[in-house]
């Protein structure tokens, strides 16, 4: 069952990753999450952000959005999502060390968003765009 | 987001302050890459411990670094890696290729 909601949208420009992670941290915190699982999630979500801003849209400014709820009291389920040119090979995409960018990315981009969180999917289509989910239950510190 | 810089005994210890992700990963690259090129040091310290929040763009800050050093000699350290950005550097077995550190520098304030 979910129980809290939250939605946004923000323009994919690189000075927004900032303001996207620490957005949806702060919806989380209502879950009471230790420094790590705050840390863990902010991660994850400055990850899926960047790649919408270099990947989705990276030859103009599209929208990012972004939805964040919370199931069985403590899971949240975040849910990043824009309209670029889409991925064609996803299982590709996701090895670790894989990027069409080259320069300074590192390629670990949906490595770090897979271990910073308990599960990740990934849609996509080419021309349509991609959605990635990330699902992190938060523990708290336990009462 | 900025990088103090400071050249003692041919090592240039960089201080990285504020948050790296992709957008002030470049500004910082950009500034480390010209002190490097211009003090070519042997031994280059990247300090962490004034950041705030690192995502993979600070693995790709560290990979650049160390291509750009081993091309001319110099080592590379990493130190002050709280343990959310160590936990992210590991997953790119920066361990491998650079010397990290997991404390600060002392008389950091300069």
């Amino acid at each position: 069952m979910v129980t809290n909601e939250f939605k946004m949208s923000v323009d994919s420009r690189s000075v927004n990753e900032s303001f996207a992670r620490a957005t949806v941290a702060a919806f989380a915190a209502s879950l009471d999450p230790t420094l790590e699982e705050i840390n863990d999630i902010k991660t994850a979500v400055s990850e899926a952000v960047t790649n919408c801003i270099v990947h989705g849209y990276k030859n103009c400014v599209g929208k990012i959005y972004i939805t964040v709820k919370i199931r069985d009291k403590n899971t949240l389920i975040i849910k990043i999502r824009d309209k670029g040119c889409g991925i064609s090979d996803i299982k590709k995409a996701r090895e670790p060390l894989f990027t069409t960018l080259g320069g300074d990315r590192a390629g670990l981009g949906f490595s770090v968003m897979e271990s910073f969180t308990d599960k990740m999917t990934v849609r996509s289509k080419v021309g349509a765009g991609t959605t990635v989910t990330l699902y992190k239950t938060v523990n708290g510190r336990e009462k | 987001m900025s990088v103090k810089f400071t050249f003692e005994d041919d090592t240039l210890i960089c201080r990285l302050q504020g948050e790296i992700d992709h957008h002030t990963a470049l500004p910082i690259r950009l500034e480390t890459d010209d002190r490097i090129e211009s003090c070519r040091p042997a031994k280059t310290v990247m300090d962490f411990s004034g950041v705030t929040f690192m995502d993979s763009s600070g693995i790709g800050l560290v990979m650049g670094r160390y291509r750009l050093l081993s091309e001319m000699g110099g080592e590379l350290e990493i130190t002050g890696l709280s343990s959310n950005a160590y936990k992210v550097m590991r997953l790119a077995g920066i361990d491998r290729i650079a010397s990290v550190k997991k404390g600060g520098i002392k008389n950091g304030d300069k």
